[in-house]
């Protein structure tokens, strides 16, 4: 008899300690299914952020190291230098990566660090209570900004891959929405090619993940997905931005 | 032993080379940019890693990341950098990682000047970041001592798996004095596998975790880091003494500054004063004990002599001396080098006044 579907092994036999409906649950376990597919469980360094996927701290079997809020790809660059034989990955969200650390995430990937990127945009700052973050749509609602997001004040949602893929060095620039479970199995397939590019030595790959935050929306699970349908998905465009071949400096 | 003429800067960087120091990451700032520059083509003769970050925020940020792999790591900067640097320096303390961090100072507050200072006392000793974490801080006063004391830095940051500072300022740096320089070590990051990320030759074990967050246990390690300190003034004080058996007055100075004194002291010693001289060589620990033991029959006065103004170091050597001897303070800031005319002066001037009095 055979398993068709088991838990990862790069994950705690442990309960999740994300609220229910978040899909920051989803994202840990489909990384843990990428590393084990490629069998680089015992030769992966995970660099985790601030926020609330600092709780990857007691999901992931694996070794990590906790980063500085935003500093996780400058955190990856010294390790990955130091180690180019191990897979150095970054899990990071939008408060972390797109706000305070923008300058990291920046030079990490014109300096075409061969490294991989996982970035959770829920659109807020989860961890610390639903403030705006530079991702929050445009009139949605958060504690600093409670008649929601007006861009006169604080201008427009910041779109990370459309940044990154202006740069040469990446490999490749996707995002993709875990609202659906398409959507999830795509979101895997990237994750896969991300880091096969990082073992293949060819440089910086960057895959966003649209996810969710029901308890700063103010919204059940369900309700969520319908907001992420309406409104995020609207906003940034799931695709693939850059799929570049060879080593990013040949 | 290989002896050469060298810039304090770029002695500086070769110790730490030769040391193993293996990573390196930096951005420029006035007057450290001969070690980042000099580094730049040293480190990869070695097959060590050199990076000019984007920041010195993510150049302390590289040097967290690789020091988790057991590589000898190490940044440099100056005060404003420095200010930049402690969160990563926080969490450096936090995660327990060594990491050699280098401070060669100029003026300040602010953007101050970038001519020499030692106004980053405070800073170095006390306040290397949120959270209460100390870190040993070296003062070597030659380029000859900014070599060993570099040399043996690493030990320390593995021992107690903390980074340590070496704090000069821009004379030293920029200053050439010949040198003797120690033989290449070539330590193996697998000799941190213990405690550090990423397998080596596929060892099955359980996974390491670096994290500078604690949910639970804060206490136990505050109260550890307390500890190892207590054991730091116990074991690891390195202090100069100078004729102090039959000083009346005690001149005290670190870095730059003691060089300058050692001069005036000299000088004043041939016409009759009977001054000697306490160096701090680690500011942190203190020399506590030095002052402690002088003898307050015989010693009429301690003077502080320092290039900031106010004194800094002044306060640890009050605290040290408890009031039993007053404590006198001379000094320039803000890139206003001392002489020795300037220190005679001052030091005649202020043993006139105590021998008034009496």
């Amino acid at each position: 008899m055979t398993d068709l579907y088991q838990r990862p092994v790069s994950i705690f036999p442990s309960a999740s300690s994300y609220c229910p409906g978040c899909l920051h649950a989803t994202a840990t376990k489909i990384i843990a299914e990428a590393i084990d597919e490629l069998g680089q469980k015992d030769n992966t360094i995970f660099v985790l952020p601030v926020g609330c996927s600092t709780q990857g701290l007691v999901s992931w079997d694996l070794d990590i190291i906790g980063s500085a809020h935003g500093r996780a790809p400058a955190v990856a660059t010294g390790i990955k230098r130091c180690r180019p034989d191990c897979m150095v990955l970054c899990y990071q969200g939008d408060g972390d990566l797109a706000s305070i650390g923008l300058a990291e995430i920046l030079s990490a990937a014109n300096r075409g660090e061969n490294i991989t990127v996982i970035f959770a945009n829920n659109s807020i700052f989860g961890m610390t209570g639903g403030q705006m973050a530079p991702t929050t749509l445009v009139g949605q609602k958060a504690t600093t900004a409670r008649d929601g997001r007006d861009p006169k004040n604080t201008g427009f949602p910041l779109k990370m891959c459309e940044l990154i893929k202006e740069f040469e060095a990446p490999r490749f620039v996707a995002r993709y929405s875990l609202r659906t479970p398409s959507g999830v199995k795509q979101a895997k397939a990237a994750i896969i090619k991300g880091m096969k590019n990082q073992l293949e030595g060819k440089g910086f790959s960057f895959i966003e993940l649209l996810t969710n935050c029901p308890t700063t929306w103010h919204t059940d699970p369900l309700g969520s997905l319908d907001f992420m349908e309406k409104y995020t998905e609207k906003y940034f465009e799931c695709k693939v931005f850059a799929d570049r071949e060879g080593r990013f400096w040949e | 032993m290989e002896k050469r003429f060298m810039k304090g800067n770029e002695a500086l960087a070769e110790a730490a080379v030769r040391a193993g120091m293996r990573f390196f990451a930096g951005y420029p700032i006035t007057p450290q940019n001969e070690i980042p520059e000099y580094l730049s083509w040293r480190l990869p003769e070695v097959g060590g890693t050199f990076i000019q970050g984007e920041s010195e925020i993510a150049s302390i940020n590289m040097v967290y990341g690789a020091a988790s792999t057991g590589v000898r790591a190490m940044t440099s900067s100056s005060g404003p950098g420095i200010s930049l640097k402690t969160e990563g320096i926080s969490y450096l303390s936090a995660a327990r990682l060594p990491a050699l961090i280098v401070d060669v100072s100029r003026g300040g507050p602010g953007l101050g000047s970038i001519q020499p200072a030692q106004s980053d006392y405070l800073q170095a000793t006390k306040a290397l970041g949120h959270g209460g974490h100390r870190l040993i801080v070296f003062a070597p006063n030659s380029v000859q001592e900014i070599v060993d004391l570099t040399y043996g830095a690493f030990d320390y940051a593995e021992r107690d798996r903390n980074p340590v500072m070496i704090l000069i300022d821009g004379v030293l740096g920029a200053m050439m004095e010949s040198v003797e320089l120690p033989e290449m070590k070539e330590p193996s990051p697998k000799e941190q596998s213990s405690w550090s990320l990423g397998r080596w030759d596929g060892e099955a074990r359980k996974a390491h975790i670096i994290s500078p967050i604690y949910e639970a246990g804060l206490e136990g390690l505050n109260r550890s880091f307390g500890e190892r300190t207590e054991g730091w003034k116990e074991n690891d004080v390195k202090v100069e003494e100078l004729y102090l058996d039959d000083a009346e007055y005690v001149i005290t100075a670190y870095g730059i500054a003691s060089r300058v004194c050692r001069q005036v002291i000299e000088n004043m010693r041939k016409k009759g004063y009977k001054i000697g001289m306490i160096r701090p060589i680690t500011l942190f620990p203190f020399p506590e004990k030095s002052f402690e033991s002088l003898d307050n029959g015989k010693v009429k006065a301690i003077i502080d002599i320092e290039m900031a103004i106010p004194g800094q170091m002044a306060e640890d050597v009050r605290a040290s001396v408890k009031g039993r001897i007053p404590v006198f303070e001379y000094g320039h800031s803000g890139g206003v080098l001392l002489d020795d005319f300037d220190v005679k002066n001052a030091v005649t001037d202020i043993i006139d006044k105590v021998e008034g009095e009496q």
